[in-house]
């Protein structure tokens, strides 16, 4: 056992500070059992204020329908689309710490994983919003689901990429939900085993589903986790693969494209990772947590974003010079006059988008600056406002001007609903992850324990002297006793 | 709703283990606990179960549990999504409604794939969480026996389960010589029946009405 703690000390700490299981249960779960702050308080308010905004918003958009929007015959999808894509995009992060990063072994996810799956999950939340009440007729939107129905039957058109996008986004929220409260489950036991409210006892007792920490519970966790981690990576893959379909599918300039898959799951992760920033660096000062979300946490994303950006750079460059190379005169026409031509309507969104995910991001090339809190926050702002001004630039630029130039008179801005409508979502996303951070761990307790005494600042000092030992008398003392506890036959 | 309770609790009795003697011993390092669950089934004793706050590794082994087979179930119900899938977009489309789309095949395989693979995911996450839930017994409202509070914060508590042949103050002496920390001997239910934590909790003879 002892050999599998060790770990070199190369490795910067995953948790610093004097820390021992304990203290890492006091640590995380305390503001779960302390009242809310001021803060807590003025933030939650602004979040269901805009919700309600949102929800005026929708209310209008029902009632009146889709003429609320400034959406018209040639733009019809606009913001709706734009902030559909632009969310499900965020949430992409989410997954890829708490999947991939536990199939490629990576420590440091332990101390952001937990509060990345909720922000996943916020966020398809929001995402579905969008295709939902565009739909118009809210009421009939039960129509996408392939029910036997006095129709017909007639079903559904399992040929059209619309409708895999439904059973992409209904499978990814699922999926991740069952992977969030799953991991959820030990700690949530952890505050029922603490708790001394009447309410916290009853309420993370029902919500703990009676876990004991049983070690044969323990294993079926592990195996479940791993299995679950290796199906939500192929899943997160073809969600935003199968969102880009929407778009490549089609035959419009600018969307025909045979690059969208890998260009849009890099620019999701790259989105997505940004939000995590945003979102952790609030956190950790919040809650006190800057132990568990160190700054190397903080660098080895500004690293994912660092390199997503430049795959998200790479593809732009390779898109414009497919346009030119490909010869077609509309395809062409879209990516020159209607995007790089600075001076068309829409040429600034384009180099706005240029300049926040391509340029912005290379300043992480410098150490200095990933390690730096300020530049990250600022930083993880721009991306997002950049990867945003990618997906308008996708949907607008491709079809403000068709094929008929009689209706290219038309410049589009959002009517006052449409912009109330994303603030909406942000309420939602908001009201959901302030609610969250007050009574849900916000980081995975079982695991940052399991780490603790590999990764830990004080058990990595102890190490020191392990380093030190004769390497014959290390491998005699450590390997060949590790080796008689695995071969233990009873 | 208590009387309810009370009913499906009693018809849910047959399924729990039944109330048993157990010595719990706990310890707070997993370095102590490795040797101790080693020497505890070397001297015969009956290991219950040991709660441990976070999956430690190597534990299942030392303690003779096999290997989970939930993952056997996840590819079960993987392929079972992937047949669900695609012959009920078969059907639909060559069968039940057949669609002229611009004159493509009606069995258009390759558009199928996006679905299929979604649903091979969802059956195979959702069917595995149920079971997992299934085995271990998770779910709303569901109260069992804690030995030790502390055993999801900060200690690795062993049961040690007691026959009539056991001696208690043997089993106990052993457990303090093995490095436990806290030891003692409790009265328990094995099984889980419906109840809530902020209420005492009590064994089913104790409740009125049984």
């Amino acid at each position: 056992m002892s050999l599998l703690k060790y770990e070199s000390q190369l490795r910067e700490p995953l948790v610093d500070g004097n820390k021992d299981y304990h203290q890492v249960t006091e640590d995380i779960i305390r503001p779960i059992e302390m009242k809310p702050s001021r803060l807590w308080y003025i933030g939650f308010y602004i979040s269901v204020a805009l919700l309600l905004f949102g929800v005026y918003s929708v209310y209008r958009e029902v009632t009146y329908g889709i003429g609320q929007w400034n959406v018209n015959k040639t733009i019809g999808w606009g913001w709706d689309i734009t902030n559909f894509v632009w969310w499900v995009g965020i949430g992409h992060a989410g997954t890829l710490i708490s999947a991939i990063l536990l199939l490629f072994r990576q420590g440091w996810r332990t101390g952001v994983n937990r509060a990345a799956e909720a922000m996943t999950i916020f966020a398809v939340m929001c995402a579905g919003q969008f295709p939902i009440w565009h739909m118009g007729r809210v009421w009939m939107a039960f129509f996408v689901l392939p029910y036997p129905n006095s129709r017909g039957p007639l079903w559904v058109n399992f040929n059209s990429p619309l409708l895999w996008d439904v059973f992409a986004i209904s499978t990814y929220f699922t999926v991740s939900l069952l992977f969030w409260y799953s991991g959820l489950l030990p700690d949530l036991a952890t505050v029922r085993d603490r708790a001394k409210t009447k309410f916290r006892k009853m309420f993370y007792g029902v919500a703990s589903f009676g876990w004991s920490g049983s070690t044969k519970h323990w294993q079926r966790h592990e195996s479940l986790s791993l299995v679950l981690a290796g199906l939500s990576t192929p899943l997160v893959l073809s969600v935003h693969t199968i969102v880009s379909f929407d778009f490549a599918t089609s035959i419009v300039p600018g969307w025909h494209t045979t690059i969208f898959p890998p260009y849009f799951v890099a620019g999701a992760i790259f989105s997505g990772f940004a939000m995590v920033q945003t979102l952790m660096i609030v956190l950790r000062k919040v809650f006190s947590l800057q132990d568990y979300i160190t700054v190397g946490h903080i660098e080895a994303m500004n690293k994912v974003i660092v390199l997503t950006g430049s795959i998200v750079g790479c593809a732009y460059l390779t898109e414009l010079f497919i346009a030119w190379y490909g010869q077609n005169p509309y395809e062409w026409y879209a990516f020159k006059e209607n995007r790089a031509n600075l001076f068309s309507p829409y040429g600034w969104a384009y180099y706005l988008m240029m300049f926040c995910n391509v340029v912005s991001p290379q300043l992480f090339w410098s150490r200095k600056l990933r390690r730096n809190i300020t530049v990250t926050f600022f930083m993880s702002i721009i991306v997002n406002i950049g990867m945003w001004f990618e997906r308008f630039v996708i949907i607008v630029t491709s079809v403000y001007r068709d094929y008929l130039p009689s209706s290219w008179s038309t410049y589009y801005s959002p009517s006052i609903w449409e912009i109330g409508f994303y603030l909406g979502t942000f309420g939602l996303f908001f009201t959901c992850f302030f609610l969250f951070a007050k009574y849900f761990p916000v980081i995975a307790v079982a695991e940052i324990k399991a780490v603790l005494k590999t990764s830990g600042e004080n058990y990595k000092v102890k190490m020191t002297d392990l380093e030190k030992i004769d390497a014959e008398k290390f491998y005699i003392d450590e390997v060949e006793h590790a080796h008689t506890h695995q071969n233990l036959k009873f | 709703m208590h009387t309810l309770i009370r009913i499906l609790n009693f018809e849910f009795n047959i399924m729990a283990g039944g109330i048993k003697k157990f010595v719990v011993g706990s310890f707070d390092d997993e370095k102590v606990l490795f040797p101790a669950v080693k020497n505890v089934r070397k001297a015969g004793y009956k290991i219950h179960d040991v709660y441990t706050p976070f999956p430690v590794h190597g534990l299942d082994h030392a303690m003779g549990i096999r290997e989970t087979s939930l993952h056997t179930a996840g590819f079960i119900y993987a392929i079972t999504g992937t047949t669900t899938a695609l012959t009920f977009m078969s059907w639909v489309f060559t069968k039940d409604w057949p669609l002229n789309i611009g004159g493509k095949p009606n069995f258009a395989l390759p558009a199928w794939i996006p679905i299929t693979f979604e649903l091979t995911v969802l059956f195979s996450a959702v069917g595995m969480v149920l079971t997992f839930c299934y085995l271990c017994n998770l779910a709303p409202f569901v109260k069992k026996h804690h030995f030790h509070p502390r055993a999801t914060d900060d200690l690795f508590v062993m049961a040690i389960e007691c026959t009539d042949k056991t001696n208690d103050a043997e089993v106990q002496a052993f457990l303090q010589k093995a490095g436990a920390q806290e030891i003692n001997v409790q009265v328990a239910e094995t099984g889980w029946w419906i109840g809530r934590y902020h209420k005492e909790q009590k064994l089913y003879k104790e409740e009125k009405g049984y």
